[in-house]
């Protein structure tokens, strides 16, 4: 018997096409875009935003939302950074292992408050953000890090496969390109064939049904949270490593694009809907745009004035497919209920 | 019952500040910071409140703010300084009124959702406040815009007053008028108001430009008493306005809240700031503090009020 | 698991047994010795007016509160002295609860299948999922696509649905509580089709109805419950309806009424086919002044649609509306205010008041714009005279008028709705099942206002499920179904049978 794909997601499609389309735009303007050098280095620097998408999905389809998970990032490679720099141990396993646990246990502590308060996720967690935050900067001064053993410097070259460029210099499919996927695809599993994850699916759609067919809510709301903590913490080493460097004030203030990236791929922030690969598609076109502007010249101040428009435009066309959907279904009158 | 809480929760707040600060915080210097500097964070509130009151939230305020606050910079000091102050402050109010507009639109009209429409529009507004600076900051202002906020009226600073005459008018527009009854009535159960022949697009539009004009009124005073404009300052006061609305005793859900409670729960907020000040918290320990009195509110409210 | 369709039905031996049920809320007696049992493979009803106790039985039942000393109940053969809810659910006692409860988002064999994940099991099996629910769903003879989200099913699937999901986790008991109010006259018949198919697999379903025609169709026995007593448990074959509403009211309806309007009072709403996707279809009629015109259908006959209409919140697509002769538009509600049209909603609760604001915000929230006449302040003095004034003239009993509306008696929120359409002084007043879940006593109360309003020369649509109040309160009584006007009747030319049999047929 076939597995009940859904298929029919028309939000991904849409997206693949005008990132088709953005794309053969961006090679006419400029060839450099569509080469493989130019794709692998942009997978590859999207990576971090890549691997926090995924876990701002998980929290979407719960029905939440978290913007402290760039604070959890930085607090995660931070306090990684400290060690490795202060014993120089000269081991990348141990160093990825360092910022999970951070992430995981500050996740949770969101997790608990938004089950307990009941307050929405977004104070919850805006809360949050500045306390992480406030205290890491307090702390250290916002001093940097950039003294890593050798071992950790040489593994941000690591490549899956290497190609030889035209001038010599070669390039290739990164590691953490490919950590990303793996995520993706572990992440893909949680949702589809975990039961925590079906769960999460059921509180996003119904909170009170959930709760009545004897979910354990605070599990799933833990669950989420926890989740992004941990993504968070990887996504902190990746972003370490891409950088060579930690600085604590490098990653806070990039929340919004990927709550951007996870509503473009078509996660409700109603909660109960959105897919892996939607989110994949979502931080590929934010990206896609980004790399754009920058082949094309624009000065980066104009970055934020795109990036909010993308963000309102993808709101009104998913609050007007909504009010469209009740409409068919339950009549206008409805539909003006939905402030 | 809540002012009571709140007025005890001042009175320990400001006796722990005082004995923290060693007195510093009883000196006659320290009412002069209080008196200057409450009123924006006050402002700021009021311009936060009517959001939260129908039940949303306006996450756009201070970008809002500092791009008015360019916008009078620029015509004060590039484009029309021959008109002065009272032309950059008419101007800035227009592009307060209209950022409202468009906040309105998208959120009354278009129906997106307030939390994800302010989020798109606030960096949609400190985008475009960035393209006009590069990122510089305009300062050197004339001596009558900077009356606003440095000035005083028989020992009365001016921005105090600004702030008593706007919170005065934000009491009377929500206990006096159809508009004011009609968004606590929305906030609370906005299909009720719309089967009572409420319009409820029209008061969701509202709340938003009145919203965006408050913040105009904030950034008179904000580019005042800084003597400067700039695409990010003031970024912290986004918290501290949900927070101050959260303890004055508005509803984060809608519906409820008085201006009374927004003002006492201003007054405690900076007194804390102003003691954490003389304390020397640097910003960040500072705004750490906020997030945990922020959660401790929430949480107590669920605790103790639920 | 065993499924427990397979069962054989053991006649006569109840699955459930309550003996000496009481229990108190505060100085309240929600329930007061009663005694009840649940036969498997029955049907059994429960009937009583709001406030008789039905819940509270239900939620003892599922073990949602706890008997108070003395109660003694038997499950499938085995005493307890409380139940759990866990508890329950694990014996068979499943609740299809009025808003389904279903997640919109997942597939249909998922919402049946759903209660695999309350196993300790961290892996999905989608194909016991999808087998799972094919398996109930043919068993019961149902033929929805598993893999359909629920969202896009009608809501009498939906229902089906949430049926389904009790059986797949081996339900013994179904508890539907009003389960019919949102359906069609077809889609009940589907639905008691689908119970007769239960029963014959041993399930026993109690069910909750305020809706007694069916009552009496579809059970085997009902049980009466009226003010915390059990009045009574009776066979349905042979019960009428007029004798088992009377064995719940206590009281019979005594309401008559003597003047009836004269031909020839002017026309003051005229509907020329008025039409709209998918709700109704060349809709046609027209109101006299001082007239009480009864709109009749089951739900999804386009009443309520209609009733929107002209109230501004669900624009037609083709015809026209004319009130006084002048055309009205119907865009918005505040010009169904000022065209004189109001409407009394059918969920009070949700739709007619804001239950956190004061008696007076909710009393004055239609007459603002009158109220600020004299500039732009609403003054408060003003304000706060008027709705004392209001209060006393509806006889509204309230303590302080600024208390939450919350705070008031379920009658006296009723007034508070009604209280505020009448302030705009409407011409045309539509009140949609006004006496929906109310009493006996209340009823009359509420027909009375209507025989002093239409006395005023107010006119009013009043939609119903119930012929017997058409009857009694309407000049005239238009019949809807599937979307169309189908009959018009005076209320002297039919008996309610006829009438009955005409939303029917």
């Amino acid at each position: 018997m076939k597995i009940p794909w859904k298929i029919q997601r028309q939000t991904e499609w849409y997206l693949l096409f005008v990132i088709i389309v953005l794309s053969a735009f961006l090679t006419v303007v400029n060839p450099k875009f569509f080469t493989l050098e130019n794709i692998f280095d942009f997978l590859r620097n999207n990576s971090f935003l890549g691997i926090v998408a995924l876990g701002e999905l998980v929290v979407l389809i719960s029905g939440g939302i978290d913007v402290s998970f760039t604070a959890i990032a930085t607090v995660a490679q931070y306090l990684m950074g400290l060690v490795i720099s202060t014993t120089m141990v000269n081991n990348v396993l141990l160093a990825f292992l360092i910022p999970i646990p951070i992430g995981i246990a500050l996740g949770a502590v969101n997790g608990v408050l938004v089950y307990y308060t009941r307050v929405h996720p977004v104070i919850i967690t805006i809360s949050t953000l500045n306390f992480y935050y406030g205290v890491l900067m307090f702390l250290t001064k916002g001093t940097w890090i950039y003294k890593f053993p050798p071992a950790f410097r040489e593994f941000a070259k690591l490549k899956v496969v290497t190609f030889m460029g035209a001038q010599g210099v070669p390039f290739g499919f990164s590691f953490f390109t490919l950590l990303w996927i793996i995520l993706g695809f572990f992440t893909f599993v949680v949702l589809r064939y975990l039961t925590i994850g079906r769960k999460i699916y059921a509180v996003g759609g119904n909170l009170e049904a959930a709760r009545r067919a004897g979910f354990n809510i605070f599990r799933v709301q833990l669950f989420v949270y926890s989740y992004i903590g941990l993504l968070a913490g990887i996504a902190g080493f990746v972003h370490a490593q891409l950088n060579q460097m930690i600085q604590p004030n490098a990653i806070v203030g990039r929340e919004l694009d990927v709550i951007a990236a996870t509503i473009l791929g078509g996660a409700s922030i109603f909660g109960g809907s959105g897919t892996v690969w939607g989110a994949f598609l979502g931080v590929l076109l934010i990206a896609i745009i980004k790399n754009g502007l920058i082949l094309m010249k624009a000065s980066a101040y104009w970055h934020e004035v795109i990036m909010g428009s993308i963000i309102v435009l993808a709101a009104s066309i998913s609050a007007y497919q909504r009010k469209l959907q009740i409409r068919r279904e339950k009549g206008r009158f409805a539909e003006e209920q939905i402030f | 019952m809540q002012i009571v809480a709140l007025m005890v929760l001042l009175g320990v707040l400001f006796a722990l500040m005082a004995f923290l600060t060693q007195g510093k915080l009883l000196e006659a210097q320290s009412f002069q910071a209080i008196a200057f500097q409450m009123p924006l964070l006050g402002l700021l509130t009021l311009a936060q409140m009517g959001p939260m009151l129908s039940g949303g939230i306006d996450l756009s305020i201070i970008a809002t703010a500092n791009l008015v606050s360019i916008v009078m910079a620029l015509s004060m000091t590039q484009f029309f300084p021959a008109l002065q102050a009272p032309f950059a402050i008419l101007l800035g109010l227009g592009l307060s009124l209209l950022l409202g507009i468009l906040k309105g639109f998208f959120i009354a009209l278009v129906s997106v959702p307030a939390i994800i429409a302010t989020l798109g529009l606030m960096i949609f507004i400190r985008g475009l406040a960035l393209v006009i600076t590069r990122g510089y900051v305009i300062a050197g202002f004339p001596p009558d815009f900077l009356f606003i906020g440095n000035g005083t009226v028989v020992g009365i600073p001016v921005p105090f007053l600004v702030f008593a005459i706007f919170a005065s008018l934000m009491y009377l527009l929500l206990s006096r008028t159809q508009f004011g009854l009609e968004l606590y009535l929305f906030g609370s159960n906005p299909v009720a108001t719309l089967f009572s022949g409420v319009n409820n697009r029209k008061v969701v539009f509202r709340t938003y430009l009145l919203s965006s004009f408050l913040a105009g009124i904030a950034s008179c005073v904000m580019a005042s008493r800084f003597n400067a404009a700039q695409a990010d300052y003031g970024e912290s006061y986004l918290l501290l306005t949900v927070l101050a609305c959260v303890l004055g005793g508005v509803s984060p859900s809608g519906g409820s809240g008085r201006v009374w409670g927004i003002v006492v729960s201003v007054v405690v907020l900076q007194v804390v700031a102003t003691g954490f000040n003389l304390l020397g918290f640097s910003s960040h320990l500072a705004s750490a503090l906020w997030g945990m009195i922020l959660l401790g509110v929430v949480l107590f409210n669920r605790l103790f009020l639920a | 698991m065993e499924s427990a369709v397979n069962q054989p039905v053991s006649e006569k031996e109840p699955f459930l047994l309550l003996r000496q049920v009481s229990k108190r809320f505060g100085g309240v007696r929600a329930l007061d010795k009663v005694d009840f049992e649940i036969i498997r493979g029955e049907v059994h009803c429960l009937v009583g007016e709001n406030g008789s106790g039905k819940s509270t039985l239900v939620k003892i039942v599922t073990g949602v509160v706890a008997p108070e000393g003395g109660a003694e109940m038997v499950i499938d053969g085995k005493p307890y002295s409380s139940l759990r809810p866990f508890e329950a659910y694990r014996l068979g006692i499943h609740v299809v609860h009025q808003d389904l409860s279903l997640f919109p988002n997942l597939s249909v064999a998922e919402n049946i299948a759903s209660h695999f994940y309350l196993e300790p099991r961290s892996f999905v099996d989608w194909k016991k999922i999808r087998k799972r629910g094919m398996e109930v769903m043919e068993k019961l003879g149902i033929t929805l696509h598993p893999d359909t989200e629920v969202r896009k099913l009608s809501v009498a699937d939906q229902q089906l649905v949430a049926i389904c999901r009790a059986i797949a986790s081996d339900a013994r008991l179904i508890i539907l509580d009003e389960p019919t109010s949102s359906l069609t006259w077809k889609e009940v018949n589907r639905l008691f089709a689908f119970l007769r198919e239960l029963k014959s697999k041993g399930i026993a379903v109690l069910f909750i109805s305020h809706r007694l025609d069916e009552v009496l169709e579809i059970g085997d026995r009902v049980t009466v419950i009226r003010d915390g007593k059990k009045v009574g448990t009776f066979v349905a074959q042979g019960l009428t309806r007029d004798e088992l509403s009377f064995l719940m009211t206590g009281k019979k309806l005594a309401f008559t009424r003597e003047v009836m309007l004269q031909e020839n009072r002017p026309e003051i709403l005229r509907v020329e086919r008025l039409s709209r996707t998918n709700q109704y279809h060349e809709v046609s009629f027209t109101l006299r002044r001082g007239e009480v015109l009864g709109l009749i259908g089951p739900r999804g006959s386009g009443r309520t649609e209609i009733a929107l209409s002209l109230f501004g919140l669900n624009p037609p697509d083709e015809g026209a509306i004319f009130v006084d002769g002048k055309r009205f538009r119907a865009r918005s509600v505040q010009e169904a205010i000022q065209y004189g049209i109001g409407y009394v909603p059918e969920n009070r609760l949700l739709q007619g008041l804001v239950l956190d604001q004061s008696v007076e915000n909710n009393l004055v929230i239609t007459v603002f714009e009158q109220l600020k006449r004299r500039g732009l302040f609403v003054p408060p003095r003003e304000k706060h005279a008027f709705a004392e004034e209001t209060v006393l003239a509806f006889g509204i009993k309230v303590a302080d008028i600024e208390a939450p509306v919350r705070s008031l008696s379920g009658g006296n929120q009723q007034k508070v709705v009604l209280a505020k359409w009448i302030l705009t002084e409407p011409k045309i007043l539509i009140l949609d099942t006004p006496t929906h879940g109310v009493d006996v006593g209340a009823k009359e109360s509420i027909y009375q206002s209507i025989i002093e309003l239409v006395g005023k020369d107010l006119s009013i649509i009043l939609i119903s499920d119930e012929e017997q109040e058409v009857r009694l309160v309407c000049d005239r009584i238009l019949v809807m179904k599937g979307g169309k006007i189908v009959k018009e009747f005076s209320p002297g030319t039919m008996t309610e049978d006829d009438l009955r049999q005409s939303i029917r047929e």
